[in-house]
């Protein structure tokens, strides 16, 4: 079980990590400023095992791989939303973390409710309830499984 | 049945037909790295294990975004990147000559058909002379460095016809303004838009620069223009038969086209904070300003500088607004300093900076507070891009950014 962080439509790079930032050498110390012009306690109140969930086209803008890595140092399990933004997209299977399109969730959940994530099976369920999520091209699966671009290349 | 541009590119590039939703792998001709991303890029390069380049020729490293520094970790990148230059026998380094993106077919890189990579979303700028390129992460762009290669998908195309003669303060930055709020922010997602008509016959590469970089603002892939003899002449090519059939087809299966008449266009901001949030200047006259933004890789060329020096010779920005202008590259400046362009906008009160991405990405100087309103020509209006989250951005041409600078308020050319 993971908590609902829930984010608006257009979300883009610059509000998951703000430019000024990209400058720290390690994703570790960018992590902390994560959503800061959105939900500037997020950084501190989100906990590993915990989800984002939004509405259409999360991630647009900037090429910046570090906003997918700051989710994912932070401990995000997944981001869930109506639709995303390609090169997040990319990024996001590229450094191993779960993106999942769900036309429904954004709609079904409020923030902070609890909700728990098949990937496998591709099932979603929030308070009860169960919801189908869609599951990856095969290629980009086995980037996923291998646990990123880097794993993928080194096997 | 035919193909569009980008079936076309691709296609010759691994020799036969695709369609859109292939998945193909495919050789790169260029990959640009920014000063940003080039120590996270060559990190991951390492720990994949790599001991050398795929081709030293066809990597191009471009300090921009930190230049020059503003902080003492800034130069951290450079060394980086120069360390890694040196020990790869990287020639194509940039470490002072202007944006990235005006460079990569500028300095003679990137030509029609050709397919590149960047590390920053605006490398969609090249599909003003039809190549296919776009941003990727850096993690990604490690992988080409070692191999040479990536797989992307086949897009679908959204075909995009203008027709007819603009009006005189109408620019390519108002049209493609106009596209993106008619889109979306998201509305050509994972797609290629693919610009025609005889509007866009007639623009200048420099204009068609402006709509290719902004078309990744509805979420594209890329933006691509047909090369034409202005392109051949921009790239120094010759137009022969292999540029000349780099065109869409009348029978190519698109999977939208959106028709406009030039007449119809008028003078446009992309209105805070969102880049589809598209308002008519004339509707926003009396919009009080503080600072008004010229330059950028989506309008800091020879031309836009032109057009705003027209409009400020003899005159004055008004008093409390600070106007900043950055030539987009070393040779747009040096063009402009022969030509007068950059005295008539220094006379006019303007700030003249070096050229780089500083003031786009509020990263080196121009930075605003609470409750400040700029016009800029840039391409993003994002909340906290220019400095705190209360700054109001407005995206405009480079003549409505003139006219507002003389006015201290919004208004049009």
């Amino acid at each position: 079980m993971g908590k609902v962080f829930r984010f608006h439509k257009d979300v883009d790079t610059d509000q998951i990590i703000a430019s000024q930032y990209l400058l720290f050498p390690t994703i570790d110390e960018m992590k902390d400023h994560t959503f800061e012009s959105l939900n500037s306690d997020f950084a501190s109140q989100v906990k590993p095992g915990d989800f984002v969930v939004a509405d259409e086209n999360f991630g647009c803008g900037s090429s910046r791989e570090q906003a997918p890595s700051v989710l994912k140092a932070l401990g995000v399990k997944a981001v869930i939303a109506k639709s995303f933004a390609r090169i997040f997209y990319r990024n996001s299977i590229n450094i191993g973390m779960p993106v999942i399109v769900s036309k429904e969730l954004y709609d079904v959940v409020k923030d902070g409710d609890e909700m728990e994530l098949d990937l496998q099976a591709g099932v979603i369920t929030v308070d009860g309830k169960q919801y189908s999520c869609t599951k990856l091209p095969a290629k980009m699966q086995e980037i996923l499984d291998a646990g990123g671009l880097l794993a993928s290349l080194n096997q | 049945m035919g193909h569009t541009l980008i079936e076309k590119i691709i296609g010759n590039k691994v020799g036969h037909e695709v369609k859109p939703g292939d998945i193909v792998t495919v050789d790169v001709d260029w990959c640009m790295i920014d000063d940003i991303m080039a120590p996270f890029a060559i990190q991951k390069f390492e720990e994949m294990g790599f001991d050398k380049v795929y081709d030293p020729n066809k990597i191009v490293f471009i300090y921009d975004h930190f230049l020059p520094a503003t902080q003492v970790d800034d130069s951290r990148h450079f060394r980086i990147a120069d360390e890694f230059a040196d020990k790869h026998g990287l020639k194509n380094v940039h470490r002072t000559d202007g944006i990235c993106h005006q460079l990569m077919t500028e300095a003679g890189y990137v030509k029609p058909g050709d397919i590149a990579f960047g590390t920053d979303s605006h490398t969609v700028t090249y599909g003003c002379v039809g190549a296919f390129s776009t941003g990727i992460g850096y993690t990604e762009m490690a992988g080409i460095l070692g191999t040479g290669q990536l797989w992307v998908k086949v897009p679908e195309t959204i075909k995009v016809e203008i027709d007819g003669t603009l009006s005189g303060n109408v620019t390519s930055k108002d049209i493609i303004l106009k596209i993106i709020g008619d889109l979306t922010a998201s509305g050509a997602t994972y797609q290629a838009i693919e610009f025609t008509g005889s509007t866009v016959d007639a623009m200048s590469v420099a204009s068609r620069m402006t709509m290719a970089n902004m078309s990744v603002e509805a979420g594209a892939k890329c933006g691509l223009f047909a090369p034409d003899e202005k392109t051949c002449d921009y790239c120094k090519i010759p137009y022969d038969d292999k540029v000349k059939a780099l065109f869409g087809d009348n029978d190519a299966e698109y999977s939208k086209i959106l028709r406009y008449r030039a007449e119809d266009f008028v003078p446009v901001c992309a209105c805070p904070s969102l880049v589809d949030n598209i308002k008519p200047v004339s509707e926003l006259k009396g919009t009080k300003v503080n600072q008004v933004f010229l330059g950028s890789c989506t309008n800091g060329r020879l031309e836009d500088l032109r057009t705003a020096a027209t409009i400020l010779k003899g005159k004055h920005v008004a008093p409390f607004v600070k106007m900043i202008v950055t030539p987009a590259s070393r040779k747009v400046y040096r063009q402009a300093l022969a030509d007068g362009t950059l005295g008539i906008l220094s006379d006019a009160g303007a700030i003249i900076t070096t050229p780089g991405c500083g003031l786009c990405c509020g990263r080196g100087g121009g930075i605003l507070s609470d409750d400040e309103v700029v016009v800029s020509t840039n391409n993003r209006n994002f909340l906290g891009r220019m400095g705190t989250s209360k700054v109001k951005i407005y995206l405009a041409s480079p003549a409505t950014a003139a006219a507002t600078a003389i006015a201290g308020e919004i208004v049009e050319a």
